[in-house]
């Protein structure tokens, strides 16, 4: 039987057959494996945080290698002692501190509710660290990552992450020899809140100047450079008032 | 006779030379320039538009009897983005890291031109066997194009090859770099991609004088 696929009634009955059929195989799809999607989501979580505070399978130089996805539950449960959540003057202890959506907490705050900062406290060799999740603007999307200070502020390690940089430029924050640059140099400046600024031709391209508050920047990708900037600066500024409750103590 | 009769050998080996997608009919030029600053990811790219493309012609080509013509572009819309999210919610539920390096490319590969391309112009008039033989053939051809972008500008603009030092060191001075050499940071940026396409387009055309247009 031929059909005549050019009257308007067919065209109508095709288009919405297939709008039903796709719609439900992908919501089917979606509702099949979002448990699944959320594990590893989750685990990956774990996984960059541990990273920030020095806990991978690094090799001594190239790339980067997280702690595996079978040891991360066991490895967070160790090496993080304390999730606390910061909501105003109050901190209270959650364990799943580390589930808080950054992005729902800045909304929140745009509308006048009180946000909530998840701050992780880590141990490794009798050594203190305090995890602080980002999140900010790179050229094309979201970037996010974890920064690990001492109680002085001085950076032990990061981790960075990104939506949709572009591969080979501004991607390659992710990237170990950009990553590993942030480690020891400090946010304050003569005992100023500064920040790290990803700066171009500061002449130190294996940053061996720690005490100037900048990192070598990534050629071609001036916008996500200026983004991580701007990220750390403004995410770590909300955790001001922690630090210095801590440096009194 | 093989398994592929001569014209289907020529739908696959056609569009890597004489009818190539990107340097004879100039489509796909957006990705070709955005992603091919490293050479892994213009492998990753290729290999998933062959995929893409591939299985969208087949679906395609079953469905051309009953596709209405005056939606058609739509429907070939809702195939290739149906495809490529299908792929990438499997991915991310069972090989999450992979999902990860590909995130970026299944918007480009949806806008893909190509993939539209042969949808309108192949799958729509010819059968699933030969649809999939098309679109095997243009992905590669498109592919191929992608990988010799990325290694050049991967080893000229930061003197590596899928990461690995091939130069010699740039800080260390060692290898190329130890009698002055230096990395072309202009590689690095979008333009030189197309700048290479001209390049390749340049030689195929002397070595094919079939290949020029006339005016």
């Amino acid at each position: 039987m031929a059909i005549n696929t050019d009257k308007n009634i067919y065209t109508i009955v095709f288009a919405s057959v297939m709008v039903v059929v796709v719609g439900s195989l992908l919501a089917f799809l979606a509702s099949a494996l979002s448990a699944k999607i959320s594990e590893n989501e989750r685990l990956e979580k774990q996984q960059n945080i541990l990273y920030a505070m020095g806990v991978n399978e690094n090799k001594d130089a190239g790339s980067v290698n997280f702690i595996g996805t079978e040891d991360v539950a066991a490895s967070f449960g160790t090496y993080i002692k304390q999730q606390l959540v910061l909501e105003g003057d109050k901190i209270t202890s959650d364990d799943a501190a580390y589930l808080i959506d950054l992005k729902k907490e800045e909304t929140n705050a745009k509308a006048g509710k009180t946000r909530r900062l998840p701050v992780f406290i880590g141990e490794k060799d009798n050594k203190k660290f305090f995890i602080i999740p980002m999140r900010g603007k790179g050229l094309w999307d979201a970037i996010w990552g974890f920064v690990a200070l001492d109680d002085q502020m001085v950076v032990q390690g990061v981790y960075f992450d990104h939506k949709g940089e572009t591969p080979g430029l501004g991607a390659n924050i992710k990237q170990r020899y950009f990553m590993d640059d942030f480690k020891g140099e400090s946010i304050m400046s003569n005992g100023k809140y500064s920040g790290i600024t990803v700066a171009k031709g500061n002449n130190d391209p294996i940053n061996e100047i720690k005490d100037d508050n900048e990192v070598d920047a990534l050629a071609g990708a001036t916008i996500t450079g200026d983004g991580v900037s701007a990220m750390i600066k403004q995410s770590v500024a909300l955790y001001k008032p922690y630090f210095k409750t801590i440096a009194t103590n | 006779m093989g398994i592929l009769s001569k014209k289907d050998t020529a739908l696959i080996l056609d569009p890597l030379a004489d009818n190539n997608p990107i340097t004879i009919q100039v489509l796909g030029i957006c990705s070709a320039l955005a992603i091919t600053a490293e050479l892994k990811a213009s492998i990753v790219m290729a290999v998933s538009v062959i995929f893409v493309l591939a299985m969208g012609n087949v679906v395609i080509s079953l469905m051309r009897n009953i596709i209405p013509s005056k939606i058609r572009i739509i429907v070939q819309l809702v195939v290739v983005a149906t495809l490529v999210i299908v792929v990438d919610q499997v991915l991310k539920a069972f090989a999450y890291e992979l999902s990860k390096t590909l995130s970026v490319f299944v918007g480009l590969i949806i806008t893909n031109c190509i993939i539209m391309g042969r949808f309108e112009a192949f799958a729509l008039a010819n059968g699933p066997r030969r649809a999939f033989l098309d679109g095997i053939g243009n992905a590669a051809g498109y592919g191929f194009i992608l990988v010799v972008i990325g290694f050049f500008r991967e080893l000229l603009g930061s003197g590596t090859l899928l990461g690995i030092k091939v130069l010699g060191d740039p800080i260390e001075k060692t290898g190329l770099y130890a009698f002055g050499y230096e990395n072309n940071g202009f590689m690095l940026l979008s333009p030189m991609a197309l700048i290479i396409v001209g390049l390749i387009i340049w030689v195929q055309r002397s070595r094919n004088s079939a290949l020029i247009e006339e005016n």
